[in-house]
């Protein structure tokens, strides 16, 4: 695809200026190093709120029904939400694999504002610490869930102020990585690197840049009147002053709901990077791909009420808001069906990636359409705010991004840091973690159509079957992610040393050395061919 | 040195253009005019006093935007960076009173 280099400066892991160790990595610039220190904090996040899941998934089984209070149950849900959503699955894939490999992936030296970058992990960070000290402060952790919902966030005594404060800054990281991104992608294009020949993941991370800058405003607005209604009552939201508590809604969905966009495009990008590898063919549809992306993050902006169809909106916003929810499923299905075509009659090489590039296509699928399902008014008002809704946001969040994650993860390992991990190790994960996923959370969509509501301590005995289920589910689930997370940390320290390109891929990555050098190439590279093209010989 | 040729010289050589204080001044009487204009809608009535914010607050807002912030001497690039900006949130606006219109 590109000239090659010859002699490269050292590798991005080795300390080469005057600081060395830990603070050579707290102040480093390198894009590369700062996609591992999200990386690191991201999966301490991830295990912390795994732990919380675990625990709340045990009170459901008589044995441990009286191991906390309910109100420690309501913390438990709060805390699981916001860790998981704003720590873990929306700065997800483009903070980590976005930030090590965009730059890579056309063609340059770094991103386009290297400080800046590196400016959005201290406000991660910052926003995290506030979260965490919310939760060991004042009159406790939050209670409200993680939406935060008027009017009881407005007059619960618990911590809501200070959590919502570090949602805050997690936001500003959010926008700074956006704007980072649209102008690396913008400005640093290598030569030859026109928008079609860029690799689809860039595409995703540019549209889901796009939906951060134009989004999270509104979120960053919305929390600072939460904590100016509850600290001066100004009665924008609180009913009994002549607010609406709608609009609290309204305004929070505007920005949550494109988020869920902004945590599944990276991950729909990531999957479109690692099928043609594995399948030795170009990727088919590749502009509908890209155009596609466009028009998840552009539709996926405008159906946000679709979380409040049982709140006493209008009915004509009703119809609006699920015709619009609808339309969004179509530019999802083209991805899908051509993920599906990239694969067919392709020379397929079953590697760990595509395992789980596999899995996330069939548990995306089943996430999207009772993703559809809901938007569907007449399901909706049956099972909102049961564990059909908790179930299906799982299937989309951790069977859709969790899954893309790992597979990106799989897929970029041997780049990343030079060591190649046990495949037999990983595909012995795998069965736990699909398996386990599967009866944890498909057992919620049955549970919520029986009438499970959801953040409920207690529930009714004929639920009881399902809720042992689910819980075994979990056990199984979390031994699954041990053995894959120990089988990569055993590889990180004990792992044989990867090739440069150990799965056969086009793009510029492949290119480099792994672990790649310090600025990644000694010349920037010309691009003169399509972004996957394989030799003929290969094509499947 | 006109105003024009200011601006068309100055982005030549890469320094900032700006307007002159004459136009300052004018945008600054223009919205003098604009705010008097809505502190007098709203001596009519709640309706009056809303749909004075709606229109008059718009074009306040374009005035800053087209002079104060130099917008009218930036590339086609910004220009339509501001104007997705904006149409993002017209949309925004439309769909918010879907509900608040019809509830």
């Amino acid at each position: 695809m590109s000239t090659q280099n010859t002699t490269l400066p050292p590798s991005y892991l080795v300390d080469t200026g005057s600081r060395k160790g830990l603070l050579a990595w707290l102040t480093s610039t390198d894009h590369k190093r700062i996609g591992l220190l999200y990386l690191g904090s991201m999966l301490t996040f991830f295990f912390v709120a795994v732990g919380l899941g675990l625990v709340m998934r045990l009170v459901q089984i008589s044995p441990f029904e009286h191991l906390i209070t309910a109100e420690t149950y309501n913390a438990l849900f709060t805390v699981h939400g916001v860790i998981m959503v704003f720590l873990f699955v929306v700065p997800g894939l483009p903070a980590v694999f976005g930030n090590f490999f965009l730059p890579i992936l056309i063609g340059a030296k770094d991103v386009a504002f290297p400080r800046l970058n590196l400016a959005s992990w201290y406000f991660y960070m910052a926003g995290a610490t506030v979260v965490i000290i919310a939760l060991f402060t004042g009159h406790g952790a939050p209670d409200t869930g993680w939406t935060f919902y008027v009017p009881f966030s407005l007059h619960t005594g618990t911590n809501v102020s200070l959590a919502v404060f570090g949602a805050f800054l997690l936001g500003f990281s959010s926008m700074l990585t956006g704007i980072n991104f649209i102008t690396t992608i913008h400005r640093l294009r290598a030569p030859g690197m026109r928008w079609f020949r860029m690799p689809l993941f860039c595409w995703a991370l540019y549209s889901t840049a796009w939906v951060q800058i134009l989004a999270t405003p509104i979120l960053a607005i919305t929390l600072v009147l939460v904590i100016l209604e509850r600290v001066f009552g100004i009665g924008i939201f609180d009913p009994t002053k002549g607010g609406d508590p709608l609009l609290y809604e309204h305004l929070f969905w505007i920005y949550s709901h494109p988020a869920v966009y902004i945590m599944i495009l990276p991950a729909m990008g990531a999957i479109t990077e690692i099928l043609p590898t594995f399948a030795r063919r170009p990727v088919f549809g590749y502009k509908a791909i890209a155009y596609s992306s466009m028009a998840i993050a552009g539709v996926g902006s405008l159906v946000w009420a679709h979380h409040m169809f049982t709140s006493g909106l209008s009915q004509v916003a009703v119809m609006i808001f699920s015709l619009l929810t609808m339309i969004v499923a179509v530019p999802s299905a083209i991805k899908v069906f051509n993920w599906v075509s990239t694969l067919y009659k392709g020379s397929i090489d079953f590697q760990p990636p595509l395992l789980f590039a596999l899995t996330f296509i069939f548990l995306f699928c089943i996430g999207g359409l009772t993703g559809v399902m809901l938007g569907a008014l007449a399901v909706n008002v049956h099972v909102h705010d049961t564990y059909f809704v908790v179930g299906h946001f799982h299937y989309v969040m951790f069977g859709g991004t969790g899954m893309a994650f790992f597979a990106a993860l799989l897929y970029w390992f041997p780049k990343m840091f030079g060591k190649m991990y046990s495949k037999k190790a990983i595909y012995a994960s795998w069965f736990p973690i699909f398996i386990g996923f599967n009866m944890l959370y498909f057992t919620m969509l049955v549970l919520g159509v029986m009438g499970m509501p959801r953040r409920y301590f207690h529930h009714l005995p004929r639920f009881d079957t399902g809720h042992d289920i689910a819980t075994v589910g979990s056990w199984i689930l979390v031994l699954g992610l041990l053995m894959f997370f120990g089988t990569l940390v055993h590889a990180l320290f004990k792992g044989e040393k990867a090739e440069d390109n150990p799965w056969g891929g086009v793009t510029l990555e492949w290119t480099i050395p792994s672990p790649p050098p310090q600025e990644n190439f000694e010349e920037i590279p010309t691009i003169t061919t399509e972004a996957y093209h394989f030799p003929q010989e290969e094509i499947g | 040195m006109s105003e024009s040729a200011l601006t068309s010289s100055a982005h030549d050589d890469g320094s900032v253009a700006h307007p002159g204080y004459g136009t300052f001044v004018k945008v600054w009487l223009a919205l003098v005019i604009l705010t008097g204009l809505l502190v007098l809608m709203s001596h009519f009535g709640q309706g009056s006093a809303v749909w004075g914010l709606l229109l008059i607050t718009p074009v306040k807002a374009w005035l800053v935007f087209y002079f104060f912030m130099h917008l009218k001497y930036e590339g086609p690039l910004l220009k339509v960076v501001v104007l997705v900006t904006l149409g993002t949130m017209l949309i925004f606006f439309a769909l918010l009173f879907s509900d608040v219109a019809f509830r």
